[in-house]
């Protein structure tokens, strides 16, 4: 590992003048990705900024019809809250599925939808459910968070502070993880809102993408049936020493088909 | 440039001076000489440094020794008193759950982690749990023993 300075502001105005300030200042959240990183120098910040006492990026809670989870919940919260499993059980499923206990005591929601990691669980949530992402200049929907392969609309000095679900009719999350990490080999997430149906399939390419072939079929008949002709090409999918890109795009049809499955 | 790092390491109120780029387990190790937190695959993925942070298990392996200010480290050196295990330790014994013994520590520390969320955890729950613990002797069928009956132990 490169060193680099460390600082833990105790406010979201001091974490963004730090940065600001910065050479290159990079946000630390838990940790779970960023660390491993440095220690393979594959990341070279001269600031690293902790915001694990942040309390605008903390907490749960519930404002009319819609669920603010704070940047710095961890996983395990997340799939403990009440406040969740109550009224969106599918993103508690979701968080309990992320890696191993370990990593979810220490590994967050913020953390994890700002490094957009292709495999990553947490934006099949973000854009299946319709999200808005709360930064500390704006809100930015989820259609237009996950820009590529690691990448977000984030700019320099902005961070996720919160994360607002609109609560769906009903909602599910179905994986093939990957047997050693729990990463999504292919992952999806079927929601259906007030108005219409999402599906987000997360694992299969560069970045999280809905299939409105299957939320179009699903709007019109809400069964398994009517998505299990629905095949997305192969072409620009995933491909590594897990899965091929043929295998990604059969997974994301029965992921999709058994997410819908779970919900009737 | 290294900055003063303070925090309670199984109870003792402790600090250190140490780069920003130290990380937990070597804080644990090299410095206080605490060597029963292991460092298996340095890559948080086999949990032969699990630790508890504020009761939570963790990964040493992966934070940062400065992340560490302030809080409550405890190590599996906190567990046995002077001549007694604790009925954990004393049911890995017991049932045999550790050959070689290199991931027994972390195994401990995580199970501990797990009791605590649930004092009466199924089978199917246990090795679910054990996700993050890579233990290539056993085959983990007596460290699945061992837990369930040191969590029934530790109930007394």
């Amino acid at each position: 590992m490169y060193n680099f300075a460390y600082q833990r502001p105790k406010s979201l105005s001091e974490a963004i003048a730090i940065s600001e300030k910065a050479e290159e200042g990079l946000f630390l959240a838990g940790g779970m990705t960023l660390i491993p990183a440095l220690k393979l120098r594959l990341t070279n910040p001269s600031d690293l900024i902790d915001l694990s006492e942040l309390a605008d990026l903390k907490g749960i809670r519930q404002e009319q019809n819609i669920l603010v989870v704070g940047a710095m919940m961890n996983h395990a919260q997340v799939a403990a809250a009440l406040e969740i499993r109550s009224v969106l059980p599918a993103l508690a499923d979701l968080a309990e599925s992320i890696g191993d206990p370990q990593v979810r005591n220490r590994g967050t929601i913020g953390g994890s939808i700002s490094n957009s990691d292709p495999a990553a669980d947490y934006p099949a949530a973000v854009v299946g459910l319709g999200a808005t992402v709360r930064t500390n200049k704006r809100s930015i929907a989820a259609d237009d968070f996950f820009t590529g392969l690691f990448e977000t609309a984030l700019k320099v000095n902005e961070l996720v502070v919160e994360v607002h679900f609109p609560i769906p009719k009903r909602a599910s999350y179905m994986k093939f993880p990957n047997p050693a990490s729990r990463y999504a080999v292919v992952g999806v997430m079927v929601a259906e809102h007030e108005d219409s149906i999402r599906v987000a399939v997360t694992g299969a390419g560069a970045s999280v993408f809905r299939v409105p072939e299957m939320e179009l079929a699903l709007e019109a008949n809400f069964s398994p049936e009517a998505i299990e002709d629905i095949a997305v090409s192969a072409d620009g999918l995933n491909e590594d020493v897990h899965a091929s890109a043929e295998y990604r795009a059969h997974l994301i049809t029965v992921m999709a088909k058994r997410a819908v499955a779970a919900l009737i | 440039m290294t900055m003063l790092v303070a925090l309670t390491l199984n109870g003792k109120t402790v600090s250190a001076d140490v780069e920003p780029r130290t990380l937990l387990v070597q804080l644990i190790r090299d410095h206080f000489g605490l060597t029963g937190t292991h460092v298996g695959c340095d890559t948080s993925q086999c949990g032969v440094c699990v630790v508890h942070i504020n009761g939570q298990s963790v990964k040493s392996c992966t934070m940062l020794a400065v992340q560490a200010e302030g809080m409550e480290v405890e190590t599996i050196e906190s567990l046995a008193g002077i001549k007694k295990l604790h009925p954990m330790q004393q049911a890995f014994k017991d049932y045999h759950g550790l050959q070689c013994g290199f991931c027994t520590p972390g195994v401990i520390m995580s199970a501990l982690n797990l009791v605590a969320r649930n004092p009466n955890p199924s089978e199917i729950e246990i090795r679910e749990w054990l996700e993050g613990n890579l233990c290539r002797c056993t085959g983990y069928h007596n460290i699945v023993k061992a837990i369930s009956a040191g969590a029934e132990a530790m109930k007394n």
